[in-house]
């Protein structure tokens, strides 16, 4: 993987008329981490979706380049199809190899439950699933919102090891958390500090 | 193009799953069928009324896909998930009006003759019907799918969709049930250009609305 790179420079985002966070700077260039930290509510969600180029930044810009994977608490995949074939609709969206689906599916643990229907998957699978998902699209960039939630310790390695494996593979990962992840990143963004400051006079 | 496929075929593949393409071809059967009961059994009076009252069917039955059309996938985020990958809304929206028509347009007219079977219409008749289905029905088809997107994000969705639809489609009810009683041609023509109209601009309208409805 080649050329994965996020840039943000000077990146605020309004929501609802409440100014979230403002000022944050990341650069991560290829084998670059980051894990965005803080209490619920703080942007975490937020600022992934700036990156992924699914809200528009307040203020600033967001560079990125490689292909971009997103898992957020929402599944996205059809329930009624078994858990290869819904994912091998994402694959060939992302034009991945034949391979891929399988490979994620092993680097998961989910390969025994490749015929099952999604619907049927725990929570805890349904997590899985979505990381089986990022890792066969074959993007540079991964966002990854909470993806610690609802995994067991087994998972929560298999979920490092799949991180360690594609930032070694030149990749980019950003994951947002609120609980400790084991992910190794270099740099940890704790976003209650790029709370806005107003002036004093502001009411 | 091949992004195109791929996405309506998963639309026609989850229509079909959703066991919603029988909706609306039940529904026009029913009105059909309770049609005679309300204006009474006269031969004479189904023929003459029954062509445009199964256009007003086809019109409502139109309206009843309308909640699975774009919202489910919208809180899915299947639709966040295919903008990742940097597919335009609108090529989600004409992928997802392919494949809505092909659900919804064939079966309906299908399903029309045993509907003008039950309120006697003649052979001729129920021709000018289905070549009018056959240019309305993208129309409609267009139209459920713009309103369910401007619609998507929004509670108590279906009876707004409702309110939104009925309005637009009345030119498609007056020049389609027009060309029953036309022999010149000219209603079909102008069923044409309504049709056509409302699928241009349904992709772009549509796209808008899911991309401003994101948040």
């Amino acid at each position: 993987m080649t050329g994965a790179a996020l840039r943000l420079s000077d990146v605020a985002c309004l929501r609802g008329g409440r100014m979230l966070f403002a000022g944050v700077n990341l650069t991560l260039e290829p084998g670059g981490g980051a894990l965005l930290t803080g209490p619920n509510g703080v942007g975490k969600s937020s600022l992934l979706r700036l990156c992924a180029g699914l809200l528009p930044a307040f203020a600033g810009t967001v560079e990125r380049s490689g292909g971009v994977a997103m898992t957020d608490e929402r599944l996205a995949l059809d329930g009624e199809q078994g858990l290869r074939d819904a994912l091998c609709f994402w694959a060939k969206l992302d034009r991945a190899g034949p391979g891929a689906v399988a490979g994620a599916l092993a680097a998961m643990a989910l390969t025994g439950l490749a015929e099952v229907p999604v619907r049927m998957l725990s929570t805890g699978q349904r997590k899985r699933a979505m990381l089986a998902r990022v890792i066969a699209s074959g993007a540079g960039v991964w966002l990854l919102d909470e993806p610690g939630n609802g995994l067991d310790t087994a998972s929560l390695d298999l979920l490092g090891e799949a991180v360690a494996g594609h930032l070694a593979a030149g990749g980019v990962v950003v994951a947002a958390s609120h609980q400790p992840l084991p992910i190794v990143a270099p740099v940890t963004l704790a976003l209650s500090d790029y709370l806005p400051t107003y002036p004093a006079d502001a009411a | 193009m091949r992004i195109l496929w791929l996405l309506a075929a998963r639309d026609l593949r989850q229509a079909w799953a959703s066991a919603g393409l029988w909706l609306p071809v039940a529904f026009l059967l029913l009105v059909a069928s309770l049609y005679p009961f309300a204006v009474g059994p006269d031969a004479a009076l189904l023929g003459r009324t029954g062509g445009g009252m199964l256009w007003i069917a086809a019109l409502l039955a139109s309206l009843l896909p309308v909640d699975r059309l774009v919202a489910p996938d919208m809180q899915a985020g299947v639709l966040d998930q295919i903008a990742l990958r940097g597919v335009g809304e609108e090529l989600v929206v004409t992928a997802r009006l392919i494949a809505h028509w092909l659900g919804f347009g064939p079966p309906l007219m299908i399903a029309t003759l045993p509907a003008a079977a039950l309120l006697k219409l003649d052979g001729a008749t129920i021709l000018t019907l289905e070549l009018g289905l056959l240019i309305g029905t993208p129309a409609l088809a267009a139209l459920g799918l713009l309103v369910a997107s401007l619609t998507a994000g929004l509670r108590s969705s279906g009876a707004l969709a409702g309110l939104l639809a009925l309005p637009l489609a009345v030119p498609l009810l007056i020049f389609g049930a027009g060309t029953l009683g036309d022999g010149s041609g000219a209603a079909l023509k102008f069923l044409g250009a309504a049709s056509l109209l409302l699928v241009a601009i349904t992709p772009f309208a549509g796209g808008a609305a899911i991309r401003a409805g994101r948040e």
